[in-house]
């Protein structure tokens, strides 16, 4: 569903993204690792058609992102790392803004809407306006918008970032319900959700690629892997 | 989906967001209000007696100065600035669809400010019999006028997440356009320069092309230097965003 080849992306003279290869087929989760300013952001930002890369390509289900990006869109759903939402819309006023520029009218729409309050839990709160709700609430309003037109490919980036543990759990099974008929791609920097929700991961350092597998072959304790295979910030300043 | 459709999606988002915040009545009651007292005052609307509103168009050149950006600023710096910009450009819509639906929102915005001064119009109508073809073209010119405004503000607010920066740009380059055939200014550009270099200057002054409709006068030259502003700010806006 998702073919990445060789992308690039290069701010001035940093290369924030550097020759980054993979691909993710229907049915697998893949946990995109690294530490902050990896790249994991700037990557899937490319993917999602928000920023052009500098060179390489990026297909979603056949269309290239750059020659077809509407084709390329349509099949995904995207779940930004800040989760963005428009602060004086209620859930129920975003969710519909959302479903009606997927192109989902009348019933449609409504079976949409419920389905995806359903799945995050936001039933309580649908009528409220998402300046008035907790980051949690917040966060699973902008992951239901990237699930609304039940989408092929989720980008998801740090979809448990900012929930309580409870709140990390019911994301982490949602996520994997989700992965037995969707590709999915989801960063984070929390390794326990590896073993959580994915069938492989990659862990990507400085803009490339430095390991990738399942989570049994990259390793085990996962966080010693990470820490050898992995510069912090203050290593690299 | 439609290109209509997505436009029409986004339009209607951003034009309930201006009535969900306060921002749409403060910018109403101020723009009621200035236009007012700006008309009957300053403006010797009675004093005038003539049955016409030329006290009232008047002033719309320099009233749209400050309230245009303020209406414009927020349209896309808050977008950056909250990273929605980046939830509603990888929806299934184009960049320029994007542009349109919500320039098309504000204009929309700005034309219910407009239509909301017609107790002028009845007033003018009651204590005299103006010509109403005139007063017409006035309110269209106004409408072009406004649209050239926001079209600008459009662009500055593309350029930066800080509304207020966007804001002092935006009336920065209207001001500019305003004065550029302002007559105080043409007539003392006039000392030193060529009548050729001060008309050429003055072509591209939204003043010299409103001043055709408060006469009456649908020019097409007029409506396509409007529209060329408008075109010209929104292409503008769409190579900010690209380049973001």
């Amino acid at each position: 569903m998702i073919k990445i080849n060789n992308l690039v992306k290069a701010f001035g003279a940093k290369r924030a993204v550097d020759g980054v290869s993979f691909a993710v087929e229907r049915g697998e989760v893949l946990g995109f690792l690294g530490p902050n300013g990896a790249g994991k952001s700037t990557t899937m930002r490319m993917i999602t058609g928000f920023i052009p890369p500098t060179s390489g390509t990026v297909t979603v289900g056949g269309h290239d992102v750059a020659e077809a990006p509407l084709d390329a869109k349509r099949l995904i759903g995207y779940l930004p790392e800040a989760a963005p939402s428009y602060p004086d819309m209620t859930v129920q006023g975003f969710l519909s803004f959302a479903a009606e520029l997927r192109g989902l009218d009348g019933d449609a729409r409504k079976r949409a809407i419920g389905r995806a309050v359903e799945r995050c839990f936001l039933a309580s709160v649908l009528h409220q306006s998402i300046d008035t709700l907790s980051k949690g609430y917040k966060h699973r309003t902008c992951l239901a918008q990237a699930l609304i037109h039940d989408p092929d490919v989720l980008i998801l980036d740090e979809p448990t970032d900012g929930l309580d543990p409870n709140q990390k759990h019911e994301v982490r099974n949602l996520i994997r319900e989700l992965g037995k008929t969707k590709a999915i791609i989801f960063s984070t920097h929390i390794l326990e959700e590896v073993d959580a929700a994915c069938t492989r991961a990659i862990i990507i350092d400085r803009g490339r690629i430095v390991a990738s597998g399942t989570p049994d072959e990259l390793g085990r304790p996962l966080d010693e892997v990470f820490r050898r295979l992995t510069l912090s910030d203050t290593v690299k300043a | 989906m439609s290109a209509w459709h997505a436009i029409r999606t986004i339009a209607k988002r951003e034009l309930v967001s201006y009535f969900t915040s306060p921002v749409a009545y403060v910018f109403l009651v101020i723009f009621l209000l200035l236009t007012g007292f700006l008309t009957f005052t300053a403006g010797a609307f009675f004093e005038r007696g003539e049955a016409s509103l030329g006290a009232f168009f008047g002033w719309h050149p320099w009233v749209y100065l400050v309230l245009v950006p303020a209406a414009g600023m927020r349209l896309w710096s808050e977008e950056r600035r909250a990273g929605t910009l980046e939830l509603l450009l990888t929806m299934p819509v184009t960049t320029w669809q994007a542009i349109l639906g919500k320039f098309l929102a504000s204009w929309a915005f700005l034309a219910i400010a407009l239509a909301l001064t017609f107790p002028v119009v009845v007033t003018t109508n009651v204590l005299g019999d103006p010509d109403n073809g005139v007063i017409f073209a006035g309110y269209l010119g106004s409408l072009f006028l406004a649209g050239a405004y926001l079209a600008i503000s459009c662009m500055t607010s593309a350029m930066t997440r800080n509304q207020v920066v966007a804001f002092i740009l935006s009336v920065v380059i209207c001001l500019f356009l305003l004065l550029a055939g302002f007559n105080p200014v043409t007539d003392l550009l006039v000392r030193w320069a060529s009548p050729a270099f001060v008309d050429t200057v003055a072509a591209f002054s939204v003043v010299t092309h409103f001043d055709g409709f408060q006469k009456g006068v649908i020019d097409t030259r007029d409506l396509f230097f409007f529209l060329s502003v408008i075109g010209f700010s929104l292409f503008a806006t769409g190579v900010v965003l690209r380049n973001r």
